[in-house]
């Protein structure tokens, strides 16, 4: 059995890894096997970071390039950046922002317009959110990665109820409600398939 | 136990606990460093544990506990053991008596490291055991049985995972925590512990008489299999293994090397039985040398003859990639499709607020033609802001600044290091540089913290490992010590005393040293402090761009070209000094 394979990307500091580990924990909730692999130390100063998971994965925790099923993008940029994982046919749930990168500025770099990183990342199996407004909705920009969680749970193969049992154990217990509104937010975002 | 969804170095960490470890020391060094801090994060703790000041040190301390009959572990990553590596092979030859693990994390593509080295060959070297997991879970059990292994054969074992088995997830199941520990005696015996030629040519015999009972205890652990499913094979090590379980196909045999040394009986008996042989496995070709010793009349691929890549780090699609070179598969069961081009690159950056980085701009003023020895931690960052020529290795900035200023190299010689760095291994550059009258800046970007590899505490920090208060050391009477006379402490916000001090020390002859005081900019905001953000006024503001040159993910700019200050503003203030026409003022103070 293949697994269904999940990258998370964005850049150091936006929470790609709380988005995996609700996704791992909840993989535990229904006792699939899963893998999964992370950026740390030097990569993770504001720069590029990408987070794997492989739901069912019992092998290597390595997504190869072109057989990724799902794409959660935190930075339109990134998405881009990244999109070479995504098989063909495969989904990107991608938050519609993007920070531009200090060496534009420093070396004077060109940008790419947002219309442009949309082009790249195609119409099809693209979905969009405004997750900084759902985050503010649910009461804090912080929670802008379980938006984009709840958006993408749509398309993961586990229970709504498996992954807001693992938020519940992947977050600090004062902050469950807000995290949980941010989860549903994201999630009514994307319309039912 | 349950099963619970945990990172490698947690698993490694909680392997540990069960095995009842007594003693733990490390240094930190990415991707090692959550092993010691999963422990010291343990509430209820049985165990002695430090971040020790450097590799030697942590090491040392370690093998003296195990002397005393403790399971004693030591954590470092692979560079970190160049520097234990003095201790590492001569307690070899004096062995163990508690279970001692030296673990030891190689990086494979260097995503964190200055190198590639393969641990491996330290464990050849030394003569004693090495186990390297494949997969999360096995370096849990792999864990548990190093200390085991440690006191049945009586000698250091080595454990070296790699960064995809650190920094990677998986379900894991693991064993109850160990309630037993011991308490340290120890037994003098100076024909063991001190070793004067007379004692130590005894136990370099000693050493080796062991070996044959070394491949049998490690073979009888289980963690080397083979399987005979065919005329061609695949025999990995590592995480490579796993990648080779993936894309492997059914009628092709497999070996997996998880312990070492191998018993090369057992490795030619299987090796024999086919035509082709492959191997793969990521770092130096350990595996593949000791292979090719034994292979008789088989064809045998690897990294010697080009089939498997020499450096960086593998995935399935590279072990796919060396089974079709091998014959062993067709084609790649895998696509390559390109990654998008001329995308601008995000690399790891200084934070906004980073004292380093006000630092960094004020040595560029005054020292505009200096030439710039730096070293290892975030600081090295400051290569974006060019002042940042050379870094080797933990504490080379110091030497490799007296080297050039020693060379007959005119320019002016500005030296940066961290304050962990320069605890770790720069301190005796200082004073080789003092005593031989290098004409040299030594600047010590003092943050009062480990912060690259995760904010450990260190002796400025005023904290161990224990989460216990200590003293502070003083890095100023340090550098007093060492013999230099100019000894300035600065804060690197306040631009315009910083200057001023680093156009003392341009002016004054010998080895001058500026303490760059000012705590990270992370640790800060964790313990509360809250500045207040700057704006940029855009009246005043002439799109000139040298706020934007300062490099502070911060400062952008808006629609009309003027500077815009964004929410990651931590109130360092730096940027007001830097602006020629005076428009960033603070928030809601227009």
């Amino acid at each position: 059995m293949s697994s269904f394979d999940v990258l998370i990307v964005g850049i150091g500091g936006q929470g790609t890894i709380l988005a995996s580990n609700v996704i791992g924990e909840a993989c535990l909730v229904e006792g699939i096997a899963v893998r999964g692999v992370e950026t740390h130390g030097m990569a993770q100063r504001g720069g590029s970071v990408e987070s794997h998971v492989r739901i069912g994965g019992v092998h290597g925790p390595l997504i190869p390039p072109g057989r990724a099923d799902l794409m959660i993008a935190l930075d339109l940029l990134e998405g881009v950046r990244y999109l070479h994982y995504l098989k063909t046919g495969g989904s990107i749930v991608a938050n519609d922002q993007t920070v531009v990168p200090t060496p534009v500025y420093t070396q004077k770099l060109p940008m790419p317009a947002r219309e442009e990183l949309l082009g790249s990342l195609g119409e099809k199996g693209l979905f969009l959110i405004d997750a900084a407004a759902l985050a503010a909705e649910a009461g804090n920009p912080i929670v802008q990665n379980v938006v984009m969680l709840g958006a993408a749970s749509r398309y993961l193969p586990l229970k709504e109820s498996s992954l807001k049992e693992a938020v519940a154990r992947s977050v600090p217990a004062k902050t469950l409600d807000l995290n949980l509104k941010a989860f549903d937010l994201g999630r009514n975002a994307v319309r039912s398939e | 136990m349950a099963k619970r969804y945990l990172l490698g170095n947690e698993a490694i960490a909680h392997a540990c606990i069960e095995a009842g470890v007594d003693f733990a020391s490390g240094y930190p060094g990415t991707p090692s460093s959550e092993v010691i801090d999963t422990l010291r994060a343990q509430r209820e703790r049985e165990f002695y544990i430090e971040w020790s000041v450097n590799e030697k040190v942590a090491y040392e301390n370690a093998l003296a506990a195990s002397w005393c009959g403790l399971r004693s572990i030591v954590t470092m990553k692979h560079v970190g053991l160049n520097v234990a590596a003095d201790p590492l092979l001569t307690s070899a030859y004096t062995g163990v008596e508690g279970g001692f693990v030296v673990l030891s994390a190689d990086d494979p593509y260097a995503h964190s490291s200055q190198n590639e080295q393969d641990t491996r060959r330290y464990a050849h070297f030394a003569k004693i055991p090495c186990m390297n997991p494949s997969s999360v879970q096995e370096a849990h059990d792999m864990m548990l049985d190093a200390f085991a292994l440690s006191e049945e054969v009586g000698l250091p074992v080595i454990f070296r995972p790699t960064t995809r088995i650190c920094h990677s997830k998986g379900d894991i199941d693991l064993g109850e925590v160990s309630g037993e520990h011991r308490a340290g005696a120890f037994v003098k015996d100076p024909r063991q512990y001190v070793v004067i030629p007379a004692h130590t040519r005894v136990l370099h015999k000693i050493l080796n008489e062991k070996q044959p009972m070394v491949r049998k205890a490690v073979m009888n652990l289980g963690y080397n299999t083979a399987e005979v499913r065919g005329d061609m094979a695949v025999v990995a090590s590592g995480i490579a293994a796993s990648y080779v379980q993936e894309v492997i196909p059914d009628d092709v045999s497999f070996m997996k090397i998880g312990c070492f040394p191998i018993d090369g009986d057992w490795m030619q008996a299987f090796v024999q039985q086919h035509r082709v042989v492959l191997v793969v496995e990521e770092g130096a070709p350990i595996v593949e040398e000791r292979l090719r010793q034994l292979a008789c009349g088989v064809e045998v691929f690897g990294q010697m003859n080009g089939a498997v890549p020499k450096e960086g780090e593998f995935s399935p699609a590279t072990v796919a990639a060396s089974m079709v070179k091998a014959g062993i598969l067709p084609a790649s069961p895998f696509e390559s499709p390109a990654p998008a081009a001329g995308l601008p690159p995000r690399p790891p950056i200084l934070c906004a607020g980073c004292a380093h980085r006000a630092m960094f701009y004020a040595i560029k003023r005054v020292f505009p033609d200096g030439i710039f020895p730096s070293d290892i931690g975030c600081y090295t960052l400051g290569l974006q802001l060019g002042t940042v020529d050379t870094t080797i290795c933990m504490g080379a900035s110091v030497t490799v600044g007296s080297g050039i200023a020693h060379s007959g190299e005119m320019h002016p010689v500005v030296a940066t290091i961290g304050d962990s760095t320069f605890l770790h291994t720069g301190i005796q550059g200082l004073l080789n540089a003092v005593y031989n009258g290098a004409e040299m800046t030594l600047v010590i970007l003092d943050n009062r913290i480990t912060a690259m590899t995760g904010h450990q505490p260190n002796p400025c920090t005023g904290e161990t490992a224990r989460g216990e208060p200590s003293v502070p050391i003083s890095l100023e009477g340090i550098c007093r010590a060492c013999g230099a006379s100019f000894v300035e402490t600065v804060d690197p916000y306040d631009l315009t005393g910083t200057l001023q001090t680093l156009k003392a020390a341009k002016a004054r002859s010998g080895t001058k040293v500026i303490i760059a005081k000012q705590a990270c900019v992370i640790t800060a905001r964790r313990s509360g402090v809250r500045r207040g953000r700057y704006t940029v006024d855009p009246e005043a503001c002439t799109a000139c761009g040298a706020c934007l040159r300062f490099g502070c993910p911060a400062i952008g700019r808006d629609a009309d070209e003027k500077a815009s200050i964004t929410d990651l503003c931590s109130g360092c203030g730096v940027c007001t000094e830097i602006c020629p026409s005076g428009a960033i003022v603070k928030e809601g103070r227009k």
